[in-house]
């Protein structure tokens, strides 16, 4: 067996937030349809959580399902489980239209960690990240720098971003660039 | 910049976040057709000055496509809807009515 890595192994960096890499996290692409009987009591068992609505993430202890399109779920899990999930999903799934694929090794994810975690994404991408607008329970794809992206906020202090994993290092000097401790603007102070 | 509403996801976001995709509502004309219909289908593209019916796709968000009606010369969004219509659904010909009397494009009006 060979031994698997996540893209940036203990990456991180002190700035005006913990940017962090998060190493080898567990990711199900799931398509099919939301409204499916089959489909959200699949959820329900496997991960533990409801039916996210429209750009919601739903946590659940260390598992959360995430809105990604009208017909795409992003599944997040401990990495050590996805082949028993998906084992599950296709059992519990058999006979409807659906596609549940591992895409835990073709991801990276990072953690920003401090008060202006708002600030570094906001540098980076063009979404409205004042409070009233985004918050803990949502996710958020969109265009980080030149790279696509989608992150989403486990707390207000924290955003966790995930990209492909062939530009995990782009987006880490990105975040660092963002996050340097000369570069406060105090946007959302 | 313009600032485009994705009707798949919600998501109002600034242009880079988009990509366009070229004339909205073609008929497609395929094997049987005339050669005429096909030369007209694959080139005659509607380029005007004003109001234009566009498809554009949510490249960086939920990758889905839908239809925009903007104007060309003000970038002017009237409004978007989804790309599984025939032609644009009454509100926005209405808002289009409101905003640009005597506005036409193609067979709409």
């Amino acid at each position: 067996m060979s031994n698997t890595i996540s893209a940036l192994p203990g990456a991180t960096y002190e700035g005006a937030v913990r940017v962090q890499e998060m190493g080898l996290c567990g990711m199900i692409s799931l398509r099919g349809d939301h409204g499916d009987e089959k489909l959200i009591s699949a959820i329900k068992d496997i991960m533990g959580t409801v039916m996210p609505g429209q750009r919601e993430i739903v946590h659940q202890d260390e598992r959360a399902a995430a809105w990604m399109s009208p017909d795409e779920l992003l599944l997040l899990l401990p990495y050590a489980d996805v082949r028993d999930a998906l084992t599950r999903l296709e059992t519990a799934l058999a006979g409807t239209h659906f596609l549940a694929v591992n895409v835990s090794d073709a991801r990276a994810v990072f953690r920003l960690h401090g008060g202006s975690a708002r600030e570094v994404i906001a540098k980076l991408c063009p979404v409205d990240m004042s409070p009233g607008a985004f918050g803990p329970g949502q996710i958020r794809r969109t265009r980080m720098a030149q790279i696509p992206a989608a992150f989403w906020m486990p707390d207000e202090d924290s955003v966790h971003v995930v990209c492909f994993r062939s530009v995990a290092q782009y987006a880490f000097d990105l975040l660092k660039q963002s996050a340097h401790p000369q570069a406060g603007v105090g946007l959302y102070a | 910049m313009m600032i485009l509403t994705c009707p798949c996801c919600g998501v109002t976001g600034e242009e880079t976040e988009f990509h366009q995709g070229g004339e909205a509502h073609l008929t497609r004309f395929g094997p049987g057709s005339s050669e005429t219909e096909f030369h007209d289908y694959l080139f005659s593209k509607e380029n005007p000055k004003g109001v234009h019916l566009e498809r554009w796709r949510h490249a960086y968000g939920c990758g889905k496509w839908f239809i925009a009606a903007r104007n060309t010369v003000t970038l002017e969004v009237y409004g978007t809807y989804a790309a599984q219509t025939t032609e644009p659904p009454q509100d926005i010909k209405d808002t289009l009515s409101a905003k640009v009397p005597g506005w036409s494009w193609r067979e709409f009006a």
